[in-house]
């Protein structure tokens, strides 16, 4: 993927291969700038490919691949709408939902207000994004990526404005969604304790252009517990990782 | 409301507004000013009330000038704003025209006007729809150009059409720019109607005035800009009130919930 044109372009990432299992948990790790956001717009298919090909599912990714859910850092609710619209909001764009909405629009608030009811949100439904917490606003923005039962859920630094208290709450609840639902998922971030805690594998990417140093698999059996970020194996990984990332101390 | 807040709100205005009428009055009746330089507030009551038959005729054809100018200008700055905010490229092409239009003073485009449709109220509604158009274009296009564009990614990669996110996300994103601009474009439709009045009409408050200029009817002349002040501020009001009704969202912690 390369960005501007002729000699002032800018190689965000440069041969990356990743293979995914079905249903696997993997993060993507690195310092500011690697490409790790790129590499995200990637494989979602809004931007194409400069050279070589991409596939997923053994298809070459030309276009969209409507069976991705995406949130990021900011929560990005719309402000008119209350959390269960929001959330609603990927089915008005997404066949066949998009056919039956206007004939089942209860059943399927009612489906986004289960959704939201999930993740700690019961008593919320109703609300506007304003009357929200900063972890709250996360919640409705993951439950709007999942609405639709996509196949790959992509999330890019999604607890990185978040308090600390607030996002190891927020790691558990996507612990939770993932293993109730099976949904392969790709996690961008910087933190690394979140990746290794979330992933089942870990890509650690270099500098501009970005390339995958490392591909490594936390070994820590699932479902793993809070109290696991505090144990020896678990902080080893992570400073194999940090090791990897470098940069001045 | 509490008793506080309705001291704010209404309290403060009005003794404002008391405070400089008696202001006025007091200096009209210490300096001695003559009727024909400023009419004190007493004598501007007593012409609106003399001349209330003609007052309350020409100030409705004004109100339905500005109103018919100001609903045009609506309906077609909406449209120019969704087309400009649309596409880079009509943004381009459209933008530099607009603001050289913009910039021609309209009182001289009154006199092409009374030209092509001859004395009376269209050169009044087109005026009133030329100055008044602007401000909606570039506020519905500025409100559009704001979308976040993470969250057109997430609609991207559901396969949603430009259309879609236009639909969804950009034109309500926009409507607090639009009923913003609406205010502005009221007073400014209403300024529009009245001075193509002035310049050549043979019906409206702006008329009106003129013939009482003539006339050296000072009070009259008073009475007029009265009438339209009063005016400005109801239409202001009720597109306030408009505003707030649609975008209350938009208007959070000030008292919308």
């Amino acid at each position: 993927m390369v960005y501007g044109r002729a000699e002032h372009a800018v190689k965000a990432i440069e041969d990356v291969s990743i293979s995914v299992a079905e249903g696997e948990f993997f993060a993507v790790v690195g310092p500011s700038g690697c490409g790790k956001s790129s590499l995200m717009k990637l494989i979602s298919g809004l931007h194409p490919t400069a050279t070589g090909v991409l596939t997923v599912e053994g298809r070459p990714v030309t276009a969209p691949l409507k069976s991705v859910g995406m949130a990021f850092q900011n929560a990005n609710l719309l402000p008119w709408r209350t959390a269960a619209q929001n959330v609603l909001l990927p089915l008005e764009i997404v066949q066949p939902h998009r056919r039956r909405l206007r004939t089942e629009r209860g059943a399927y608030l009612e489906r986004s207000r289960k959704l939201l009811e999930s993740v700690g949100l019961a008593g919320f439904t109703e609300k506007f994004p304003w009357q929200l917490s900063g972890g709250m606003q996360q919640r409705t923005s993951i439950c709007r990526a999942l609405i639709h039962e996509p196949e790959i859920l992509m999330l890019d630094e999604p607890f990185g404005a978040l308090d600390a208290f607030t996002r190891e709450e927020l790691w558990c609840t996507l612990r939770d969604i993932q293993a109730e639902r099976k949904v392969t998922v790709m996690l961008v971030t910087h933190d690394l304790r979140e990746a290794v805690f979330l992933a089942d594998t870990v890509y650690v990417m270099s500098n501009r252009p970005g390339r995958i140093l490392k591909r490594c698999e936390v070994p820590i059996a699932r479902p793993r517990d809070l109290d696991v970020t505090y144990t020896q194996e678990f902080q080893d990984i992570v400073h194999e990782l940090r090791a990897l990332i470098g940069g001045r101390h | 409301m509490d008793r506080r807040e309705l001291a704010i709100k209404v309290g403060a205005p009005t003794a404002f507004t008391l405070g400089l009428l008696i202001i006025w009055q007091f200096a009209c009746w210490a300096f001695k000013i003559p009727l024909t330089i400023l009419p004190a507030p007493t004598d501007i009551a007593v012409a609106l009330w003399q001349y209330r038959a003609p007052i309350i005729d020409n100030s409705f054809v004004t109100l339905w000038t500005t109103l018919a100018g100001f609903l045009i200008a609506t309906v077609f700055g909406l449209a120019l704003g969704i087309a400009v905010g649309w596409h880079r490229a009509i943004y381009a092409g459209i933008y530099p025209v607009l603001i050289g239009f913009n910039s021609v003073p309209k009182v001289a485009v009154v006199p092409v006007l009374i030209l092509w449709f001859g004395l009376g109220e269209i050169p009044a509604i087109l005026t009133a729809f030329l100055i008044s158009f602007f401000p909606i274009v570039v506020n519905v296009a500025t409100g559009l150009a704001t979308t976040e564009p993470e969250l057109e990614d997430v609609l991207r990669a559901l396969g949603a059409s430009k259309f879609d996110i236009m639909r969804k996300v950009g034109i309500p994103r926009s409507f607090p720019y639009f009923f913003g601009s609406l205010k502005v474009a009221i007073t400014l439709a209403f300024v529009g109607a009245v001075v193509s009045e002035t310049v050549g009409s043979n019906k409206g408050i702006g008329k009106l005035m003129l013939d009482a200029q003539a006339s050296f009817q000072v009070p009259i002349v008073f009475a007029g800009l009265v009438v339209l002040a009063v005016l400005g501020i109801v239409l202001y009001a009720i597109t306030a009130a408009i505003e707030k009704r649609f975008t209350g969202w938009a208007f959070r912690g000030q008292g919308a919930h």
